[in-house]
């Protein structure tokens, strides 16, 4: 009897072990965040700009506004968001393990990471590029100028690799002085230790600030390599990612269309496709599993491209560039909203 | 008979004390030592002076009181706050009753912890904001002063529970063993609390700042000193099963550093969990910290074990004493008496090792200094944010040292 009952007790077992094995995983993320009622983000936990924790305890920044924009378009509620900071060697798991739902930290679309790691991309946020920054008194306007500099880079980046790839290419000598951390690279910098130094744009002109005499240097006007940053979902979950992309596109079009925060409200407009995307006419939301002014509510919450960028990365004094529509001959092309 | 003088005059030793008598006994005993301490005494001057001109005149400190809020909890919502507030009027209830009940070295240690929440509670650190969202200067008017007080209720309940509890438990001889089973159950009680149930609870992705690191430290202090006992037996026991776990446990994480611990904790452990069974992140870096610090812990104990002669377990065996009586009142302590300076270094070290979870995106003080750094508002203030952290560092750091100081001074450590 004893025994039987002992049997019985391993096959419970067993069978509880095997049992995640079964576990119904078809359910979209998009479900699951409306069931639970809030959109779990993954952020940097500390990037000028893009990512920090402002002095009321909530979290600001570029990549955040994202994450709010994601929550008003899912859930009609920009505070239905909580943040989560990863660092960069966890961000890809905590996504592959359900942890987060949506990834917005400052990563790159490459194809590596779009094959090999099971995430998907939706369309980039921000085109970054990998720049030069150096004295304004040396004079120099292009690469070639650079051959015989000393050039501070930051050790095992795809930074380092870049600049050795421009440089080999182009056919400079120059003297690579590779640094640990990247605030040892500045303050190095800034001590004359280094001609020059080389890294995402975003990064120098946040940095230049932090300089002793800032104006005194400048950022050269090439760009050596493509950084295209954006959300990630994971890998397969087709209705979360178009939700997801649907939401970076709406900024793009209101941007495109003038629609802003101030203006969404009580625009009377006769473009159908303006109409759409308001939610007026058509079925745009009920396609993407969305409510029917989700756009609406996104440009209520944080407002258009245009807006976003000037509220998180203009103070800390990046340009535009080519983060502008491609009306204005930039990079930011929304899909048409039909 | 010859005589013997009996008294012979000699001269006192010299035992002049003082400061003046010190400084020429060791600073002035010599010619090149006086060159030495002038040299010294300009070196210092520069230094100081560069120091605190800087500090006093240069420095820009309102990053500190506007960020406080956020270098104190972290993401917290600031409408949940009283969670921190009620566990810690509940450590004062406990702090004073076992004051009460103990006196001696337990009320010297907790009237200490009482001063010091009074001297928080007289700092005007939290200026006030005014209309504009810019911080006004601090003006020693009695306005300022209620305001900070007001803000600061919780903090004067916990003290005067703190006084009224001593008073009540002074003397109670009962109530001991309610007071221990008290701190024993703080620490499950406090994580609920600070956690909470339903629609409000606080998840753990909003623990932050001070209040992130003093939970990870006192956690991770409470859990690995038993967990190190047990080792430390484990490694000395009879049977060998136990003994090689024991043994290899403590030299595999010995030998491991405790970032790669942390990083297994918060990238590869998910990994291997089934999808639906996941850990919470505050809680595998808590478990890495403990299990880390368990196994320095077990050798440090396991130190103090070897101290005791064998003949004090030959004789608490003679008297027909069971294993565990043996342990718990004739080994153990007299030897932990013997190793309490090693054990507080531990604590220390595992109170600084909390702040290495940064690395793994917790936001605890460091996590949110660099935080701090990088709102554009604040940009470029590293130096002050940085001085502002270490010095509660310190401060804690040279606490729990001092607390150590005098529980061997009462225990009479390296004099009887």
């Amino acid at each position: 009897m004893r025994k039987i009952g002992f049997r019985l007790l391993v096959l419970a077992l067993a069978f509880l072990m095997v049992l995640p094995l079964f576990a119904d995983d078809h359910e979209s993320i998009l479900d699951k965040v409306k069931k639970r009622g809030k959109v779990v983000c993954g952020v940097h936990g500390g990037l000028p700009g893009f990512g920090f924790l402002g002095e009321d305890g909530k979290w600001s920044g570029f990549d955040a506004d994202f994450g709010r924009a994601i929550a008003a378009a899912v859930l009609g509620d920009p505070d239905k968001v909580e943040f989560v900071p990863l660092n960069a060697a966890e961000r890809f798991t905590a996504l592959q393990t359900g942890e987060i739902d949506v990834l917005i930290r400052n990563t790159t679309w490459t194809l590596s990471r779009d094959a090999e790691l099971s995430t998907d991309f939706a369309p980039p946020t921000f085109y970054d590029g990998q720049g030069f920054m150096l004295l304004k008194s040396l004079n120099i306007t292009s690469i070639d100028q650079l051959a015989g500099a000393s050039i501070g880079v930051t050790a095992g980046s795809t930074t380092e690799l870049n600049l050795a790839d421009t440089m080999r290419s182009l056919g400079i000598d120059f003297n690579p002085v590779v640094y640990e951390d990247i605030d040892t690279l500045y303050s190095s910098y800034d001590a004359g230790r280094v001609d020059a130094v080389t890294s995402d744009k975003s990064q120098l002109v946040a940095r230049r600030k932090d300089l002793k005499k800032s104006d005194d240097h400048v950022i050269l006007d090439v760009t050596i390599s493509k950084e295209p940053l954006g959300p990630l979902t994971i890998h397969g979950d087709n209705k979360w990612n178009d939700a997801v992309s649907w939401v970076v596109y709406a900024t793009f079009f209101a941007e495109e269309h003038k629609i802003t925060q101030k203006n969404v409200k009580s625009l009377k407009t006769d473009n159908p496709e303006i109409k759409r995307f308001l939610g007026d006419s058509g079925e745009m939301g009920k396609k993407l599993g969305l409510p029917k002014d989700w756009a609406k509510q996104i440009i209520i919450a944080v407002g258009n491209y245009g807006e976003i960028f000037e509220r998180n990365l203009t103070p800390i004094g990046l340009p535009r560039g080519v983060n502008k529509p491609w009306t204005q001959g930039g990079l930011l092309y929304a899909m048409p909203f039909r | 008979m010859e005589n013997i003088a009996i008294t012979q005059e000699v001269k006192p030793p010299n035992t002049s004390k003082g400061p003046v008598k010190w400084l020429q006994d060791n600073l002035f005993n010599t010619w090149y030592n006086t060159i030495l301490t002038c040299l010294a005494l300009v070196f210092l001057f520069f230094v100081f002076k560069g120091g605190l001109t800087w500090i006093f005149t240069q420095a820009e400190w309102e990053v500190i009181p506007a960020n406080l809020q956020i270098l104190m909890i972290g993401p917290y919502p600031i409408e949940q706050a009283w969670r921190i507030w009620i566990v810690l009027c509940t450590l004062f209830v406990l702090l004073g009753l076992s004051a009460g009940v103990w006196k001696g070295l337990v009320l010297r240690i907790s009237a200490a912890i009482a001063i010091f929440g009074l001297i928080l509670l007289l700092i005007p650190l939290d200026v006030v904001k005014n209309s504009e969202a810019e911080y006004a200067v601090l003006e020693f008017n009695f306005n300022i002063i209620y305001l900070i007080f007001l803000k600061r209720t919780w903090l004067l309940g916990g003290l005067v529970l703190f006084i009224v509890t001593f008073f009540l438990g002074r003397d109670k001889n009962v109530l001991k063993r309610w007071v221990i089973g008290g701190w024993v159950l703080s620490l499950p009680y406090t994580m609920m609390v600070l956690h909470g149930f339903g629609e409000n609870s606080v998840s753990t992705t909003h623990w932050g700042g001070l209040f992130l690191t003093l939970v990870l430290a006192a956690a991770g202090i409470t859990m690995c000193f038993p967990l190190g006992v047990l080792l430390a037996l484990g490694r000395r026991s009879q049977l060998p099963a136990i003994k090689w776990v024991s043994t290899i446990y403590i030299e595999t994480i010995r030998g491991v550093p405790l970032i790669t611990l942390l990083i297994m904790g918060s990238v590869l452990f998910p990994i291997f969990m089934p999808g639906d069974l996941q850990l919470d992140k505050v809680l595998r870096a808590e478990l890495a910290l403990i299990l880390f610090s368990a196994a320095y812990m077990a050798e440090n104990v396991r130190g103090g074990l070897q101290a005791v002669p064998q003949g004090q377990v030959e004789a608490a065996q003679a008297v027909g004493l069971t294993y565990p009586k043996t342990m718990l009142f004739i080994v153990l302590p007299q030897a932990l008496r013997a190793v309490i300076p090693a054990i507080v270094g531990q604590f220390i070290s595992l109170f600084k090792d909390t702040s290495l979870v940064t690395i793994i995106g917790l936001l605890d003080l460091l996590g949110i200094a660099r935080s701090v750094l990088a709102n554009p508002t604040w940009q470029g203030r590293y130096i002050e944010v940085y001085l502002f952290v270490a010095a509660i560092y310190f401060v804690f750091c040279y606490a729990m040292s001092y607390v150590s100081q005098k529980i061997e001074a009462d225990l009479g450590v390296g004099k009887h």
